[in-house]
């Protein structure tokens, strides 16, 4: 390991290697970070062309711009699994993990650099095996992948096969990742940091990794098994030779459901430090705020089955699953009122992290009480599968979580790059987005609500005027993409070098105490917490 | 009796888009338990809105620049741990009355068997002589005037106003949903198993819905129309359809295998 050479000579901590063992070889946490940064910048951007077609194919009923329902559902299955395992994960895992968990707890770098690499290189091939599904146009389940539609009599392309393998890569490179950070987080924090000392960043990535390691394998098997059924003649799932389509949407559910908060608890980490940076103020409530996410997490595994309201599963099960999603609400609020809490009393700044922060906290709500709507088995007889769900799923993951994702580029940003982003175009980014996905995304409810199913190219007349207010706030969100990429730019190409705690005070983590950038190695000398 | 989905909805129900107008009970009580769940969420995320909209402004840097550093309250977090808990139990009693309700077919009158295929409806009703019909959407180039573009089909569903109807879902291929907004009804259906649920519409009337799981490339063109009409027309209904059914020699066999069939890749005109 090249650190340990290092480590005897101060001097040339910052000596990097050459471009190509720096970046391929890579097994620098920081350097890793920047590679699942850019990868998620540059997927998220393919993700979003994509909602960019479908919200233009839907603009108007009767649009001919997607014209056959295998090439829609080749879109929506590769838009779901794009902006899920190649955007939101790879950025806020990835990416702001392996940057900032070292850097936090006071560690030289992640417990197992080459591992790290690994995690980080299966992914390149996976995108590129879900774009071959794409572009053959042959993968078009929908990201849940139910089966029978995902079995070869009704998929029986390649594309498929190349999707669920896709998956088969990406879990892997997850769940080598959260052995990295679960290893780390427990053993290399710095003396004096115990675990009540934990940045919340740390605990909510601590949180997520071990929801990847319980959940992924669950998926890995289901894909396992979708695979056998497509390609060696067995029949887990297809009821001609025996099987149930039903135990698929178990098995999918029991990955999926925690999967939904691996994709928040990231986010929640980053916007509870914002929240306190800006706010110059410790964080309310620390120990409520951790041990909420813990029992999201733990809760988060026991409620699956109401994704699956309407399968026919039974009435008292339904009961089960209903009470058990509705006890999420309570660490839910635990979370949003300790932010608000802590912001009371503060003196509060309102830089462009600070925004996007208070904008999660407000998005997160209306999501999180929409799924309060949702939890009710009742009431999901007839939003189920609707746009309803569709604007649910974005307030808490295309606005939540992407929110979080912008937060934490902002905030860290001068820390990764030595550059300061530019305030006022920072600040556009922030109102254009948020009044884009807010006019996409809130029409929805209404959409779901009187009925539109989810998944359709075309749609009857009675829905044209909420899905074209709906494009248009697409269209905005797609324009705010190119303000973000510009924001990039004049980032990047800044002269101005920044202080190592540009924030002040209010930011007290480890990072701040480092360089801005840090230097290629940091903590030759492990930091003493009192 | 015009179409629900156009709608007598309620001024803000038409103004927004809200849920479809209810034409049955269990669509009734669903939207009685909705009406009580949004007005909840509607003053969450409003409280929740206006306290971040207050710390902003009367915490702002410039007006308070002395943080405090409070970081603990025990009372506040009891507080916004047991209230959410109560409005929860608020919500949770009505509802589970809701999932019973919509469970069962109380005293069913008789069964229409809904067997899903890619991508057309095929309704059975064994208590009426084992009538089965075949459901397709309306090409736009066939609509005529009053048809509804991806909505109007050939052959609706017809039933009888007023009666407990069990309706038991299946599929030969992939995983459909049989979802009526009007009436409050949807399952999957699923093949290789039936699945119950019911439903009574109250009016007579046309009640649209449409597939709701993805089910493949024409999934957006399996609508559902189910006409309700009176008890006695639907009697002349059903004689007529078996008139017509006897009448047309390739209908025939279908009467017989109206049972469960296994996935089969063969496909019907």
């Amino acid at each position: 390991m090249s650190a340990t050479t290092h480590d005897h000579a101060h001097d040339h901590h910052d000596h990097k290697p050459g471009f190509i063992a720096r970046w391929l070889f890579s097994t620098n946490h920081k350097d890793i970070g920047t590679l699942y940064l850019i990868f998620a910048v540059c997927a998220g951007v393919i993700g979003g062309i994509l909602s960019m077609i479908m919200r233009a194919q839907l603009n108007v009923p009767h649009n001919t711009i997607v014209t056959s329902g295998q090439e829609w559902n080749t879109i929506v299955t590769a838009h779901g699994l794009i902006m899920i395992f190649f955007t939101v994960m790879p950025a806020l895992i990835g990416g702001f993990g392996n940057w900032f968990i070292p850097l936090m707890i006071g560690a030289p770098d992640m417990a197992f650099p080459r591992l790290n690499n690994i995690s980080f290189w299966l992914l390149p091939p996976a995108f590129i095996l879900i774009m071959t599904g794409l572009f053959l146009g042959e993968s078009g389940s929908g990201w849940t992948l139910y089966p029978p539609l995902s079995l070869s009599q009704y998929e029986p392309g390649i594309g498929m096969d190349c999707t669920l393998f896709a998956l088969h890569l990406a879990g892997i490179s997850s769940l080598l990742g959260a052995m990295n950070f679960i290893t780390t987080i427990f053993n290399m924090r710095a003396p004096g940091m115990t675990m009540h000392k934990l940045p919340l960043f740390i605990w909510a990535e601590l949180v997520t990794a071990f929801l990847l390691l319980l959940s992924v394998p669950v998926l890995a098997g289901a894909i396992t098994m979708l695979i056998c059924d497509r390609n060696f003649g067995t029949a887990f799932f297809d009821p001609a030779g025996g099987g149930d389509p039903v135990l698929f949407q178990h098995l999918f559910w029991f990955f999926g459901h925690p999967e939904v908060y691996i994709m928040i608890l990231p986010a929640f980490g980053i916007v509870s430090h914002v929240v306190s940076t800006f706010s110059r103020k410790p964080v309310f409530g620390y120990l409520g705020m951790v041990y909420a996410m813990v029992g999201i997490g733990a809760v988060g595994f026991v409620v699956w089955a109401h994704h699956m309201f309407v399968s026919g599963i039974d009435v008292d099960t339904r009961a089960y699953f209903m009470a058990a999603t509705m006890v999420i609400a309570v660490p839910t609020g635990i979370k949003i009122f300790s932010w608000i809490a802590t912001m009371w009393g503060g003196s509060i700044e309102l830089k462009t992290p600070m925004l996007w922060a208070i904008g999660f906290i407000f998005v997160f709500t209306i999501g999180g009480v929409t799924g309060v709507v949702l939890s009710n088995a009742g009431i999901d007889q007839i939003v189920h599968n609707t746009y309803y769900v569709i604007a649910h799923f974005h307030y808490v993951l295309s606005l939540g979580a992407v929110f979080g994702i912008f937060c934490g580029f902002y905030y860290w940003i001068g820390k990764m790059s030595g550059h300061q982003y530019p305030e006022f175009w920072g600040k556009v980014h922030f109102w254009m987005t948020f009044a884009g996905v807010n006019l996409t995304f809130f029409p929805q409810h209404f959409l779901g609500l009187s009925g539109m199913p989810r998944r359709y190219p075309d749609y009857p007349n009675a829905f044209a005027g909420w899905n074209f207010v709906s494009s248009i706030g697409a269209y905005i969100s797609g324009a705010s993409v190119l303000v973000f990429l510009y924001v990039c730019y004049r980032t990047f190409t800044s002269k101005e070098h920044v202080a190592d705690n540009y924030w002040g005070e209010g930011a007290t983590t480890l990072e701040w105490t480092q360089t801005s950038p840090p230097a290629f190695h940091t903590y030759p000398e492990l930091p003493l917490i009192r | 009796m015009a179409s629900p989905w156009r709608g007598t909805a309620s001024r803000w129900a038409s103004l927004l888009g809200g849920l479809q107008p209810a034409f049955s009970p269990v669509k009734q009580r669903i939207i009685e338990l909705h009406d009580l769940v949004l007005v909840i969420i509607t003053l969450m995320t409003l409280f929740v809105g206006a306290l971040l909209v207050w710390v902003v402004v009367r915490y702002n840097a410039q007006r308070n620049p002395t943080p405090s550093r409070v970081s603990h309250n025990t009372v506040l977090e009891i507080a916004w741990t047991v209230i959410p808990v109560l409005i929860l139990v608020i919500i949770a009693i009505p509802s589970f009355r809701l999932i019973y309700y919509q469970d069962r077919t109380p005293n069913p009158d008789m069964t229409v068997k809904v067997t899903a295929h890619q991508w057309y409806w095929e309704y059975s009703y064994p208590d009426n002589g084992n009538l089965d019909i075949e459901s397709r959407y309306v090409h736009d180039e066939d609509l005529k005037p009053g048809q509804l573009r991806l909505l109007s089909v050939d052959n609706q569903m017809v039933v009888p106003v007023g009666k407990n109807i069990r309706i038991l879902t299946t599929s030969t291929d992939v995983i459909h949903s049989f979802f009526i907004p009007a009436l409050g009804v949807q399952r999957y259906a699923i093949p290789g198993r039936t699945i119950e649920t019911w439903l009574r519409a109250d009016k007579p009337g046309v009640y649209y819905g449409q597939c709701n799981q993805i089910c493949g490339q024409d999934h957006s063109r399996m609508p559902i129309a189910v006409k309700a009409v009176t008890p006695q027309e639907f009697a002349a209904w059903v004689e007529q359809t078996k008139k017509s059914a006897e009448a047309t020699p390739a209908a025939a066999p279908r009467l017989q295998t109206a049972a469960v069939e296994a996935p089969s890749k063969e496909i019907r005109e």
